[in-house]
Parts: structure tokens; sequence; C-alpha cells
């Protein structure tokens, strides 16, 4: 079958099951219901410090066939994931699930695991690295299923994904389960990813370095949720965990994009007292939040809120007053763990909270202005953030079709081309976010707007920006570096794609070697 | 054009192509290695062949490590490299 976007896909695939073709962004609404979650109850005398992860891994009855959890706060630093997987590989445990609502290059031992069977299927918002080249040739049993952050939140309060075990690395936790990270060597800040994990797996375990006296205030996820504590020497190498400082990009191209880009937002009327943003940490995404800073000042524009993963230039923006608060799901920097610490109206959110479209209102859904990028945009606006131009997983979602589908205007920025490859093309190798819910490109060449928003095609004539069609766009960029050859596939799907609302948008196949 | 000593051009940085030229007996022979060899592989080798035939080099071997340059820069460097082994 084919769906609404025109991607072939099966009717049913093997180590995933049938498949519901995405309908639209908006199609899947309605009614939902919420997953039912069996707790075994904590008696007043019973302990939940145990010695090891072996230990808590018996407790929790770990068995061939299981799906054990992670989240990825600790990003490239994360020292859990390959902690706990080794040891349920030493206990000769088959056939487990991994669902990681992210997969770094840190990840890589757990390539060995895959290899022999130990790990036979995936749950990733986003994977890049070693991992994902296996998962791209082939090597997993099953399909890895490709979520968003708010769609994986989504999956496990539906029952869609059901943890049996959720293994949550704890920069700081007390003898009975409540867990922050602000404190500790291994602080990352808001475990917004942490959470939904915390609340509907079966059993959960806490892994920490930071073992505080009770209670480990600001609790941030809570005692009432957590089965066992296990303290370990580190959790985490705080050199890849969080970077010192984000920096905006000293490219003159990219502050080009974000110059531009800031003057759309500004032709498109949002820029007024109560506007709300966000945008990644990424060279160009961060620029624009620096031309949007000096339009803000300029006008003397009050914002409500900026959400996200909050950077250190956000926060500047915030203790200037051009925010009244942050909502944040993961911290990017230390000044952004420092802030979240100590502002209270720098607020954490949850994965659902931040983007789940089947709860009462996702933050998404308040956003007026989300900048994204793009590896490949085609014809109809459908971005690829999954795999690169090879083919190959390099990505994922993460936040991407969540805050497209939820803001007023989402602006895509991108250099028109990567190296020698168009970023403009065709049809894009994978669908991530749906050209539906995309309204704008802006590249070093020029802009172009989604057809279906005639409206900021009106507002944007009266300013001298390059405004031109997304065919038009592409053909510059062919003009440049000619017109690549198309990769060949095999029929051996290795990802299936979710959109947030559990329809599949698109598949991954292996690449024809 | 003949090649008499071994020459290099370019670089190894994002968007150039480094190219190294060595004298050959027997005609042309192409090294190839590129972050986009799936997609522009052939039109690589075609551009640093017709360049080649442009100089009248009939005898070389060259090594050609490509990090996304565009068609100016391949010819560019690929004259450079040719003239600095003549």
């Amino acid at each position: 079958m084919e769906n609404i976007l025109g991607r072939v896909l099966p009717d049913y695939i093997e180590g995933y099951g049938e498949v519901k073709p995405f309908s639209g962004a908006f199609s899947n609404l309605g009614v939902k219901g919420k997953s039912q979650v069996f707790v075994k109850c904590v008696s007043p005398r019973d302990v939940k410090l145990l010695n090891s992860i072996r230990e808590a891994l018996e407790k929790c009855e770990i068995k061939d066939g299981m799906t054990v959890s992670f989240h990825h706060h600790l990003r490239n630093g994360d020292y859990v994931l390959n902690m706990v997987m080794d040891e349920i590989a030493n206990m000769g445990i088959k056939d487990i699930k991994v669902a990681a609502s992210s997969i770094f290059p840190v990840h890589a031992p757990l390539v060995e695991h895959i290899k022999n069977g130990v790990v036979t299927g995936i749950y990733a918002n986003y994977m890049s690295g070693p991992v994902a080249e296996a998962v791209s040739k082939g090597l997993l049993k099953y399909p890895a299923i490709m979520h968003t952050h708010g769609g994986r939140a989504r999956a496990i309060e539906s029952g869609d994904l059901k943890i049996d075990i959720a293994f949550i690395a704890a920069p700081t936790c007390d003898e009975y389960g409540n867990i922050n990270g602000v404190y500790g060597p291994s602080a990352c800040g808001s475990l917004g990813y942490a959470i939904p994990d915390a609340m509907y797996a079966k059993r959960v375990v806490a892994i920490t370095d930071n073992l505080v006296s009770y209670p480990a205030c600001p609790i941030e996820i809570s005692q009432e949720y957590v089965d066992f504590i296990v303290k370990v020497d580190s959790i985490g190498d705080p050199k890849g965990i969080v970077s010192g400082t984000t920096k905006i990009t000293k490219d003159p191209v990219g502050l080009k994009i974000a110059k531009m880009a800031a003057q759309v937002i500004e032709a498109s009327g949002l820029l007024k007292d109560g506007f709300s943003f966000q945008t990644g940490a990424g060279g160009i995404s961060l620029a624009v939040a620096k031309y949007v800073r000096d339009l803000m000042k300029n006008k003397g524009i009050k914002g409500s809120f900026a959400a996200g993963g909050i950077t250190g230039y956000i926060v500047d923006m915030f203790e200037e007053g051009l925010f009244e608060a942050l909502f944040d799901v993961q911290c990017f920097d230390l000044k952004a763990v420092e802030s979240y610490r100590r502002n209270v109206a720098h607020q954490g959110m949850s994965a659902s909270l931040y983007g789940n479209p089947h709860n009462k209102g996702a933050v998404v859904n308040r956003l007026d202005v989300m900048i994204l990028g793009a590896t490949e945009i085609d014809l109809d606006f459908n971005v690829n953030v999954t795999t690169g131009s090879d083919g190959i997983i390099m990505g994922g979602s993460g936040g991407h079709s969540d805050t497209a589908a939820g803001s007023k205007l989402a602006i895509v920025v991108t250099k028109l081309l990567k190296g020698r490859l168009p970023i403009v093309v065709d049809k894009v190798t994978t669908v991530t976010t749906p050209g539906e819910t995309i309204d704008v490109v802006v590249t070093e060449r020029g802009i172009a707007v989604n057809p279906k928003r005639q409206d900021l095609i009106e507002k944007l004539k009266n300013t001298n920006l390059p405004i031109m069609t997304i065919e038009e766009l592409k053909s510059i960029a062919e003009k440049m570096v000619g017109v690549p050859e198309k990769i060949e596939f095999d029929d051996k799907i290795v990802a299936v794609v979710e959109y947030r609302d559990g329809t599949v948008i698109d598949v991954v196949k292996k690449v024809k070697e | 054009m003949k090649i008499v000593n071994p020459a290099k051009a370019g670089s190894l940085e994002s968007n150039d192509i480094f190219i190294m030229v060595f004298p050959n007996e027997k005609g042309i022979e192409i090294e190839l290695e590129s972050i986009v060899i799936k997609q522009f592989g052939k039109k690589i080798r075609k551009v640093i062949e017709d360049t080649l035939k442009e100089l009248e080099v009939e005898n070389v071997k060259v090594i050609a490590k490509d990090r996304g340059a565009l068609d100016y820069t391949i010819k560019a460097r690929v004259e450079t490299a040719i003239r600095r082994a003549m």
C-alpha cells in the first residue's frame, strides 16, 4: 500500500506488526486510551538500594525477549546503557529489545550485542554512529523503530511500547529513589525524556554515581516510581554530557541564512509581545536566536517562553527579560543546567508535555516559531533528518516532527549545498517530517514558502527578501553541482519511521552493496 | 605532457579534493575515493579524465581523495598537480 505521501509500505512488517499508514499530520486524533501499569508494592521495611546491576537485573527477573529502556540525557557521555547491556549479555540473556530515547557513538558496544543476538530490536528517536551504521547494514534481526520525542512518549503511554525494565541514569539519587539531574559529577539538568519510562515501565531501576541522603531535593522523578537503586562509580563522562558553552557560528554563509530567517519571522507578524520560540543548538539554528534577540531588544518585545533543549544562549535571552519562562526537556550546556537549578521560571517538561500529540495539549502547540534543520527537503516540503543522502541512518526526528506540527511557523534553515550534495531534491530519501507541517525553507540563495501558506507569501512580498519557488531553489543547486545519481536499495527494511501519532510515515531500506 | 615527477595539489578540507599524480608507463590510471562516490563518483572521474585529455597527458597515475569538491575545483587541482609534475 501507499501512505498519503506516496511512500510504498507493506501491510505487515516482521518484528513490527501491522502497518498503519500515515494519513495526515492531524488526522489521527480523537479519544485515546492510556496503558495500565502493574506496580509491585513496596512495604515500609523493604530496602530498595542494591549492590550491583546484576542484582537489580535478577530482582527484576530479566529474561529473554524483554524490552529495556534508557534515556539519553547523558548523550555521548553515557555509560549506563553499555554497563547494563554488558551485564545482560554476561547473564546469557538473548532477544532483548532496547528502547533508548537516543543512541550515540558512545554506544558502539551495542553492535556486538546485535551481532550475537543479545539485542534483536531497537526503538530510538535518534541514532548516530556505529549502531546506526549496523542497523543500516541490516545486522539487527528486526527493523529498528524510529519515533519522535513526543511520539515515544505517546507510544509508552498508550502501551504501543511496553517497557519491562527502565534504567534511569540518575545524576543524583537517594536510597529511596528520588532523582534529580541538577547535582552530582554527571549533572545534566532536566530529565524530561526519562519521565514516561519512569511512569509506565513495569520495573524502574535508578543507576547513580551520586547517592545522597534522603530526600534528594529538588525531586524530578520521585520515589513512587522507582523499584531499585544501584550505586556505581560513574554514570557518564561529563565531557560528552554537556558542552561547556554553545557558540554562535562565525561562518558568514550560516549567518546570512540566520539573518534572513529572522527577517522572515519579523515579516510574519508573530514577533510581538507574548512571542514564543524554539531553536536547536546547531550552528545556523542558534544563530537565528542571535538575530531574533537583536530584533526583540530593538523593538522592546517581551516574549512569553522559549522551549526545547535549552542552551546558554537562550538562558541569556531569558535572563535579559526577553522571555518570561523557559520550558526545558533537556539542557544542552552547563549554563542551562545552572539556570535550571536556580531559576523558578526555567521549567522542566516531560517528553509527553513537550510533544505528545495524544495528550490534552503539548507545549509545541503553544509555539509561534520553530527553527529546524534538514538533511534533505523535497518539492513537497517533506524533510529528511533520518538518513544521509547515501541512505545510511545518521539521525532521526527527535523533536523535529513534533515542533513542526505544533508551531505556527516552522522554518527550515539550511545551506543549499552540503559539500557537493544538494539539499533540495525531487523526493527525500526518507520522510521524517511531512511537508504539510513545514512553512518556509531559508537558504543562502533564496527562500521558498510552502504554497499552502499564501498568507505568508503575501506578507513576504513587501520585503526585499529573495522569495522563489522550491523548484527554483532546486534548479540553482543542480546548476552548481549537477544531478546526483540515485542510491540503490535492497528490499530489506532496516527501520520503520513512525510519525508522532504512531502511523508509519516511511521505512528505511538497506542500501545495496 | 609528460609526467616526470610525483606531485600533489589540493587538501582534505571539506569541499576540496586532494590530487596526487605519479609517472606511469601504461596509460591513465585513477584511484578515486570520495564522500559522495555513490552520487557523483562517475562525474568526478570524468572531470579528471577530461582535464588530463585537455592537458594532453597520456601516461599518469592519479590518486584523488575527494571531500565534496565542485567540478571547477577538481579541474583546477588536477591541472595544478600536473603542472607541478612536469
